[in-house]
């Protein structure tokens, strides 16, 4: 409760910056909601990250359970110990949340996102993006004369690895599912 | 059983089968199909307010003076609309409400109709869940379903959207079953926290209590348990401005309220404990005053049903969630298996201390034989009416932290007030609502003149429903809170805080076909006061009071619990930049 770097006797701060942090260390986790599949929750999920002021870098939902009407919302996040608790609370008290997971915390997860992008070129440039694409196992869905459309699925950075090498190449265009995450073992 | 009815018989059916006896509500035309319902039966009362704000205050006194949930029910677009304060209101301060409101047909909804809202999408962040119904077979579920979640776990405003055409058409009626719901929170805290709350309690040297809403939300076993706890430990317990009443403030334990207008010995206390035992309180910015300087030295427990209240604002070291009463009674089950011990040395020590603390009399202030001052006021107040069957609400601002300082408490569910969203406007149709769940109570609204204004339509509602609900202006011609900052923080810039063009109040009471009082010299108070009490009647009690108090104690912005202001004397110049940012 000390690492609030305030001078002893000062009054000139702003309780705004004082937060009695466990840590300052911003952290990124990976949660997994399952929730009812009813009008507006998704609405309920997101409008508690807007109004608290947490971060979303990535959120992805389907239904997953038909019969039970359940969907998983995989959702990317960032903050500090406190702040990723208070995420994981405040998640499970709306009323059509039934589950919260913390895969970064609760073991070894399987992270995969799929992206699509679409490179333009033509010559050197063309071959280079076809060979770079066989590299990293991402399959050609569609093609003109001068131009690919690659499917890739994989880890967030691999495909941020993927859209780099392809940028100087001719990327005009790229569309990504975010994250869906599982835990491994039983 | 299954039974075949339209939508809106099955909203009357399920709010008896739900024991509801009275409604606050106001027509409209996406209603009037459960508004002919209402016509053609007796069992529940409806209260015509005058505006969907007072429906939704009026059930919140209603429920926090019952443990009961209040029921609104409204019509779409404006009606819903103008009920988004009072559900905010709720959410702060955890209050069971069911709001049903009116919607568009479902097969025009989105089409801008006319009175059509986005209800639930405007309603969702300030309602603890809500649902659109759009099919009649599935309204009485979602109906016994809202009832369900507005009293499980931390309670809260529902509300259920409710297009026409679903009221109009047929569908199956079932009666409540409880346990359908998926929802259903831990109300039995962890025995091993619990036992490590009963080791620390044993040894504390220098233990409080620090007490919430939730004591009182937890309904009336959880104030016996926690009486029990606190006479039979000797420790003692301070409460916040939500949670008075739940220790009786003629207890010898009692300590006061504490905060930014709180007691000194209770704020002092805090700030020098070794045990700071939170029982249903979420360390509010009112309560903490600058963080890292709050309760420095002390071992933190904290007792919430919800789990997102803890370490939220104040890391703690023994966390239990649950349910108070629950909670309470496994504390002293063991407490009592382990011998009933505690620190009694160092507790008459302690108790020594805070006497020393008490003799600083805080709550005392100069008195003047020319003008009321607002503490005395409350003061007489307190003292005429103390003996009756009497309920309390405020509005917002300094008389209704000076109602918190001046008036005493013995038993929960008497005080209702505004606490979290800290609404003005708040208190006279709360009063309304508590009026008519106590018919036969003295039922008192502490108000600012600014306050009352803002809700003053109900007068129609006291007198037609002759509900003698006594308004108690202390009239400062101010909006005094916000004038005692400007003076404090913004260089006497009395930027917009006063009121030029006030009402008679008295003439305004006898336009209503009320009766009104107006009082200015200290000599009439008493037979002022006596003859609204004893008056069979609404009465707007216009107290024209000194215009310049200041409201202390007071913890400045950014400043911790032992920098209290004690008065005027104190004030110069002690609010900085740092300080000035906060609310």
């Amino acid at each position: 409760m000390s690492a609030l770097h305030i001078k002893k006797g000062s009054t000139r701060h702003s309780a705004y910056n004082l937060r009695p942090t466990f840590s300052d260390v911003q952290e990124r986790h990976t949660i997994a909601v399952l929730v009812e599949n009813e009008p507006g929750v998704l609405a309920r999920v997101i409008g508690l990250f807007s109004g608290r002021g947490y971060n979303i870098e990535s959120l992805t939902v389907a239904e997953v359970d038909h019969t039970g009407h359940l969907s998983r919302i995989t959702i990317v996040t960032t903050g500090t110990p406190q702040v990723i608790e208070q995420i994981k609370a405040q998640l499970g008290r709306i009323v059509s949340v039934r589950d919260v997971h913390d895969l970064t915390v609760e073991g070894e997860a399987v992270e995969r996102e799929l992206a699509i992008l679409k490179v333009a070129g033509e010559g050197e440039k063309r071959v280079e993006a076809l060979r770079l694409a066989d590299i990293f196992r991402a399959n050609v869905v569609d093609s003109t004369l001068n131009s690919f459309v690659f499917e890739i699925t994989g880890a967030p950075e691999k495909i941020d690895a993927f859209a780099d090498l392809m940028r100087p190449l001719g990327l005009s265009e790229i569309a990504r599912t975010g994250v869906a995450a599982l835990l491994r073992g039983n | 059983m299954t039974r075949e009815m339209t939508g809106a018989k099955m909203v009357v059916q399920a709010l008896k089968d739900q024991g509801v006896d009275v409604v606050f509500g106001y027509p409209g035309g996406a209603v009037l199909p459960i508004y002919d319902e209402i016509f053609l039966q007796n069992d529940i009362r409806h209260v015509l307010v005058r505006h969907e704000q007072g429906a939704v205050h009026a059930a919140e006194g209603y429920a926090r003076s019952t443990g009961k949930p209040g029921v609104v029910l409204v019509t779409s677009g404006p009606g819903a609309t103008n009920a988004v304060t009072g559900l905010t209101d709720a959410l702060l301060d955890s209050i069971p409400l069911v709001v049903l409101t009116g919607q568009v047909p479902t097969f025009m909804i989105g089409s801008d109709a006319f009175q059509e809202a986005d209800t639930v999408g405007i309603t969702r962040p300030c309602t603890k869940h809500n649902w659109l119904v759009k099919d009649t077979d599935a309204l009485a579920g979602t109906l016994h379903e809202a009832f369900h979640v507005a009293t499980s776990g931390r309670p809260g405003p529902v509300l259920v959207d409710i297009p026409k055409d679903v009221q109009f058409a047929n569908g199956a009626y079932n009666g409540p079953k409880p346990a359908a719901s998926h929802y259903q929170p831990q109300v039995k805290g962890d025995m091993e926290e619990i036992t490590e709350l009963v080791a620390a309690l044993e040894t504390a040297k220098r233990p409080v209590f620090y007490t919430g809403g939730g004591v009182i939300n937890s309904g009336n076993a959880a104030s016996q348990l926690l009486r029990e706890l606190i006479d039979g430990t000797g420790i003692p317990v301070t409460s916040t401005l939500m949670g008075l009443g739940a220790y009786p403030a003629s207890g010898k334990n009692w300590l006061g309220m504490l905060g930014m207008h709180g007691l000194y010995e209770a704020n002092m206390a805090m700030h020098g404990c070794d045990l700071m035992i939170n029982i249903g309180a979420r360390f509010d910015d009112r309560i903490t005053g600058r963080i890292d300087a709050f309760s420095p030295k002390s071992k933190k427990a904290h007792i919430d049903i919800d789990p997102s209240s803890i370490n939220k604002v104040i890391r703690v070291d023994i966390p239990i969630v649950g349910d108070v009463a629950h909670v309470l009674e496994d504390i002293l089950k063991v407490w009592k298996s382990r011998g009933r011990k505690v620190n009694r040395e160092a507790l008459a020590k302690w108790h020594k201390q805070i006497d020393e603390w008490r003799a600083v009399n805080c709550l005392n202030f100069k008195n003047s034989e020319k003008t009321i001052k607002p503490q005395y006021a409350l003061q007489r107040l307190e003292e005429l009416t103390k003996g009756h069957d009497r309920y309390i609400t405020t509005e917002v601002g300094q008389h209704q932290m000076w109602a918190a300082q001046y008036l005493n408490f013995d038993d929960p569910n008497r005080w209702m007030t505004s606490g979290g969203l800290g609404t003005m406007g708040y208190g006279f149709p709360a009063s309304i609502g508590a009026q008519m769940a106590h018919p036969d109570a003295l039922v008192i609204n502490v108000a600012g003149e600014a306050s009352w204004l803002m809700n003053m339509q109900e007068m129609g509602t006291a007198v037609q429903f002759r509900l003698p609900v006594k308004q108690f202006i202390l009239n400062n011609e101010r909006l005094g809170m916000v004038r005692q900052w400007q003076e404090l923080l913004h260089g006497e810039r009395y930027s917009h805080s006063w009121s030029e063009a006030l009402p008679d109040f008295v003439k305004l009471a006898e336009a209503f076909g009320a009766k009104g009082i107006c009082v200015s010299d200290p000599r009439d108070l008493d037979d002022a006061i006596m003859e609204m009490i004893e008056y069979d009647g609404p009465v707007i009690f216009d107290c024209l009071v000194e215009k310049h108090e200041n409201c202390f104690p007071m913890i400045p912005s950014g400043k911790a619990h032992n920098e209290m202001l004690l008065g005027e004397a104190d004030t110069q110049g002690v609010i900085q930049a740092g300080g000035a940012v906060l609310v």
